[in-house]
């Protein structure tokens, strides 16, 4: 037992009681991605507006005339969560320097899918974090197109069998690998990014509140367990979170001004096989198959290493360029 | 007394929105709606409104974030073109299911394929079932009027829809025109500040944009149908009050001298200008020309249509779009829907004319009504045509 | 269960599908779903709070003397407080 999970063990009696989804929702047993919004909100507190993509935690949520959020909530479409967001912000921010409504803080807050982040909807959220509004963006990454039936998306690791990268006799499942977008928010000058996963819940909790506290775009990418998509045990979402990061697979970090530094450090590495293992979407993969993706686990993390080492942050960098004289 | 000003169509359909005190506005560039974004850019940067002004990265987003900002109870405006309105249509019916007051301006513009920045009407028209409030300008006072009084009509606690005011791209937006603004304080009488019906605010919560099961889906559509039906009094009231305020008259559906007309051209938008002009053409000739002129096209004025054809024997619908695979152009079939059950109904002519830019000018109205005639006469059943197609 | 007018009238229908009443979902008891549910020896339980962090529904909460109890009219029995808690506190038991 390392000593993060101790910590774990005996803080969470500090976390925030008040529930900002109520139970009565519709999400599977063991959802993950539920107990990642649950989290996230406890983080966010009750000053915000969440605008919401279609998808699992919309139709959970949001059934007519039921509604489990305790907060101002808005659901338009699939794609357009990052603008409708935007525009929540553009109009509050207007109202408010108008005095037509109170002069409060609320932030903003687009949450989607890893569909409705990484696939339709990365114009959007590039459109909105390249604006810079005072926004946060969530993506509840459970790997595929959970909603529809557990269809492929950028998402999607390589190896998985979805319904449509199904293993096959001369298929392995996805042939790709996972888009990185929380890389992508850095490149777009984003001031903060973090990786999170329910499965640390105080470490969530804490990259959250840091993100509220940004006067201008932050991303979270929360990394959610789907037992109905992964086939896994209902019991065991919290501990295949727990698994991904200390298999290296789904690093927990933070890149403040362009400063990277891994959060959770993982003192021993354990191989990819014991987070595959608990999963039917992987159980048909091939030794050689799973040492391919051992290798490219180290690969990634080795380049996340490399950035933790050498990038500094932005406002830190003094290359004397000798044309500012 | 206000001050007449000869200016573009699209540079004054942007002055009229800035009279408007938005708080917000979402534009996404495209032929021939620029001007109309360029210059509200140019009210924002210089102070004159006090608005956030949304850059977006596409119509997508540009109906999308002026949704947002709609439902936290700002005032919003946007525009677009053809291929931009077609890129919105996903969350055109969604804007209104969820009874978000949005007001845009469409510069009308036809539809790819092939690619084409001139007029035609192909883009409104194939946003016909979205729940929006439809309306056609014919020159730049409308355009001002309009603009005006769409965000009263879209406001208003019966209707609380989305409206639209159409405006002939090119042959319109770009047409310098003698135009009225009016006085600011009159303005701000005519439209107060919005009260939203509910806003996004952790002061009161409210969950927007549920999703709808089969047991309750249907009474959501009639109640949206109903509201849009309904916002035809609100229009006509709008109207009213505007003649009142500043005294420029509007109706549903305007006529121009089809008191005695034998035969009656049916117009949208800046069409009916050209069209009034052969109508004064060929009465000179001796014909009992008359004009009827659609302003509100959703909802459809069923009613006022058919007072206003009056005892006319024969419509020669101006379609300036078509209906692939079906009865001709849009209009036609509206007509013809709102003729249906009618004793010795009027015979229908349809003429899709105009597309992709090509011009329609007052001889050419005058080719299609002799065309008319003569087979009226003859007692022949005709078909719709292409006027002017080549072959 | 306070009984809900359902289904409504096409005027009923709140315009927008605008739900006013924020976490009304709680009418919905989705206890009904689950095939067991989660047992507490309050002798081995250590306080920690972990299984009322870890669930999905939220459904946990702390009793009068700090220990902790599921709502069973919420718990759908995924089973991740049991298999969470370290002293072995929590016992998944068959429903029926």
């Amino acid at each position: 037992m390392s000593l993060i999970q101790n910590f774990d063990l005996y803080a969470p009696k500090l976390v925030d009681r008040k529930e900002y989804l109520c139970s009565g929702h519709r999400a599977c047993q063991g959802c993950g991605e539920v107990l990642g919004v649950r989290l996230v909100c406890k983080g966010l507190g009750e000053d915000v507006v969440i605008a919401n993509a279609t998808g699992c935690m919309e139709i959970v949520s949001s059934m007519y005339p039921f509604t489990a959020w305790e907060v101002p909530w808005i659901h338009v479409a699939f794609e357009n969560a990052a603008a409708v967001a935007s525009g929540v912000e553009a109009g509050l921010k207007a109202l408010r320097r108008k005095g037509k409504i109170a002069d409060r803080d609320v932030k903003v807050v687009g949450m989607a899918g890893d569909g409705g982040t990484m696939d339709i909807g990365l114009q959007a959220l590039s459109g909105a974090m390249e604006r810079g509004h005072d926004m946060m963006f969530v993506c509840f990454d459970n790997e595929a197109y959970m909603n529809t039936g557990i269809q492929r998306s950028s998402g999607t690791p390589m190896g998985a069998s979805t319904t449509t990268s199904p293993a096959g006799k001369v298929s392995m499942g996805q042939k790709t690998w996972k888009k990185n977008v929380a890389e992508i928010m850095v490149a777009h000058n984003v001031p903060y990014v973090a990786t999170v996963c329910p499965s640390y819940p105080l470490d969530l909790i804490r990259k959250v509140e840091k993100a509220k506290k940004v006067k201008g775009p932050s991303y979270i990418h929360c990394f959610t367990v789907c037992p109905t998509g992964w086939r896994s045990a209902s019991e065991l979402t919290i501990a295949l979170g727990r698994l991904a990061v200390e298999t290296l697979i789904f690093p927990l970090y933070e890149v403040e001004d362009g400063k990277y530094r891994i959060t959770v450090d993982v003192e021993n590495p354990r191989p990819v096989e014991d987070y595959l293992k608990h999963q039917g979407r992987f159980r048909h993969l091939t030794p050689d198959q799973t040492k391919l993706i051992q290798e490219r686990v180290y690969q990634e993390y080795n380049k996340l290493l490399d950035k933790v080492e050498n990038l500094q942050a932005w406002s830190d960098l003094k290359y004397d360029l000798g044309m500012l004289d | 007394m206000a001050k007449r000003v000869g200016m573009e169509v699209a540079i004054a359909a942007s002055e009229a929105v800035a009279l408007c005190n938005i708080d917000m506005a979402a534009v996404y560039p495209i032929t021939p709606q620029s001007h109309i974004a360029e210059h509200l850019s140019d009210i924002v940067a210089d102070g004159r409104i006090d608005a956030e002004f949304v850059t977006v990265e596409s119509e997508h987003s540009a109906i999308s974030c002026v949704a947002g900002a709609c439902a936290t109870g700002a005032r919003v405006y946007t525009a677009t073109s053809s291929q931009g309105l077609m890129l919105m249509h996903e969350i055109l019916p969604i804007v209104s299911a969820m009874r978000l007051p949005v007001v845009m301006g469409i510069a009308n513009r036809a539809v790819s394929g092939p690619l084409n920045i001139l007029n035609d009407h192909t883009d409104i028209m194939s946003q016909r079932d979205c729940g929006w409030v439809v309306l056609f300008v014919e020159n730049g006072q409308e355009a001002v009027d309009l603009t005006i009084q769409s965000f009263k009509i879209a406001e208003n606690k019966d209707v609380m829809l989305p409206t639209c005011v159409n405006i002939d791209g090119f042959q319109l937006t770009h047409m310098v025109e003698p135009v009225e603004f009016p006085d600011q304080k009159l303005v701000n009488k005519f439209l107060p500040p919005r009260k939203p019906y509910a806003t996004l605010h952790p002061d009161k919560p409210v969950t927007m944009g549920t999703f709808a099961m089969g047991d309750i889906f249907p009474e959501v559509m009639k109640a949206k149908d109903e509201a849009l039906k309904g916002a035809k009094k609100v229009v006509l009231d709008v109207f009213a009050e505007w003649k009142k305020l500043f005294g420029r008259e509007y109706k549903l559906v305007e006529t121009y001298k089809t008191e005695d007309a034998e035969c009656v051209f049916v117009t949208m938008g800046s069409m009916g200008e050209t069209a009034e002009v052969a109508v004064n053409e060929l009465r000179k000739a001796g014909v009992a020309a008359g004009l009827v002129k659609i302003r509100l096209w959703r909802p459809f004025p069923f009613e006022e249509f058919r007072a206003a054809i009056g005892k006319a024997k024969l419509l020669m619908v101006m379609d300036r779009a078509i209906v692939h695979g079906g009865m001709g152009g849009p209009v036609s079939v509206e007509i013809k829907s709102a003729l249906y059950g009618e004793k010795n109904p009027p015979a229908v002519h349809d003429y899709i004319m105009g597309l992709g830019g090509r011009d329609v000018a007052v001889d050419d109205f005058e080719a299609m009504a002799k065309k008319s005639l003569e087979a009226y006469r003859k007692g022949v059943e005709k078909d719709y045509e292409f006027y002017g197609v080549r072959g | 269960m306070k009984k809900r007018k359902w289904p409504e009238t096409w005027q009923e229908v709140s315009p927008g599908c605008i739900v006013a009443a924020p976490a009304n979902a709680r009418e919905y008891l989705t206890g009904s779903w689950k095939a067991q549910h989660p047992v507490w020896d309050d002798g081995k339980c250590i306080k920690c709070g972990l299984c009322y962090i870890f669930c999905p529904e939220g459904c946990i909460r702390e009793t009068e003397k700090g220990f902790f109890a599921a709502d069973l009219d919420y718990c759908k029995g995924c089973g991740i407080c049991a298999h969470e808690c370290w002293p072995g506190a929590i016992t998944m038991v068959q429903e029926g």
